[in-house]
């Protein structure tokens, strides 16, 4: 598959309503796409869940858990040279009230508290992770994560990424 | 309609309450696992295990219905025991770095056979 840059349109783009119930439907979306480009599952599995904090995120925060605001969903695979690595780049965008990024911290995990863990979740999982304003209103929040850069070392066991297929077919 | 249920299986055995949840335990269901586990922490039994064999998925606010959970724990002098963990679960505990703030156990049996 060609990896994208920045400026080409998204090879996956969805909008959805500020709803809880989707986002057992995005994470199947999203661990399923990085299957196809080549993450093993542990990491399909922490990519979705990077995803559900950041919807979780925007729709508690951002819109003050009304239903009924929109997210935007947008998906590119992606490819870095130096290490030879592909991957997936996700930017989640919302209409929300927009907040400086010096408010945008992981909680201290030293004392555990109920709340505050959607940013360290999604920090220690994506490779890299970026906030910003958008324009004329809402904030964009853009994750990259790499097929062969490690899943985040925990317990569960890993299986091995499925084998691209052979022949002309495109993944 | 919005599918915010959560199906909890409640046990209790010799002051001893099993909770059972089954599905993804996510913002669209958390409340429904708050709101059993207060119920079933306010009626103080001896202990209290969260059995999480049947879910699959955790997330954040899973977590922190848990950490709350815990809390409540303490100041009613109710043990809460998680078990059955399965690695995806596990290891969302692992990357908020709460698995040693939680008693957790491999086994219903084991967590049911805990000391206080």
């Amino acid at each position: 598959m060609k990896a994208c840059t920045m400026n080409e349109k998204p090879h996956i783009h969805i909008e959805l309503r500020s709803n809880p119930t989707y986002l057992a439907g995005v994470r199947q979306l999203v661990a399923s796409v990085a299957q196809r480009l080549g993450m093993c599952e542990a990491t399909c599995s922490q990519i979705a869940l990077a995803v559900d904090e950041a919807l979780c995120n925007v729709i508690c925060h951002g819109y003050g858990r009304k239903t009924e605001n929109p997210i935007w969903i947008s998906i590119w695979p992606i490819h870095r040279k130096k290490p030879d690595q592909t991957g997936m780049r996700i930017v989640i965008e919302d209409e929300a009230d927009q907040v400086e990024l010096c408010q945008l911290k992981s909680r201290s995990l030293d004392d555990p508290k109920p709340g505050g863990l959607g940013i360290h979740i999604i920090r220690e999982v994506m490779d890299t992770v970026t906030y910003e304003k958008r324009s004329p209103r809402g904030m964009r929040v853009t994750m990259e994560k790499f097929a062969t850069s490690a899943p985040l070392k925990t317990s569960a066991p890993s299986s091995p990424s499925p084998e691209r297929p052979t022949g002309s077919k495109s993944a | 309609m919005e599918d915010t249920t959560l199906r909890i299986d409640i046990e209790s055995h010799a002051d001893i309450t099993v909770l059972t949840p089954y599905g993804d335990v996510d913002m669209n269901r958390t409340p429904a696992l708050r709101e059993k586990l207060s119920q079933a922490q306010r009626a103080k039994p001896s202990k209290v295990v969260v059995d999480l064999a049947h879910v699959e998925y955790m997330d954040s606010s899973g977590l922190a219905t848990l950490v709350e959970a815990m809390r409540n724990a303490k100041r009613f002098q109710v043990e809460l025991v998680l078990c059955s963990l399965n690695p995806r679960v596990l290891a969302i505990f692992e990357i908020a770095r709460l698995q040693e703030f939680f008693t957790i156990r491999p086994t219903l049996d084991e967590a049911c056979q805990s000391p206080a």
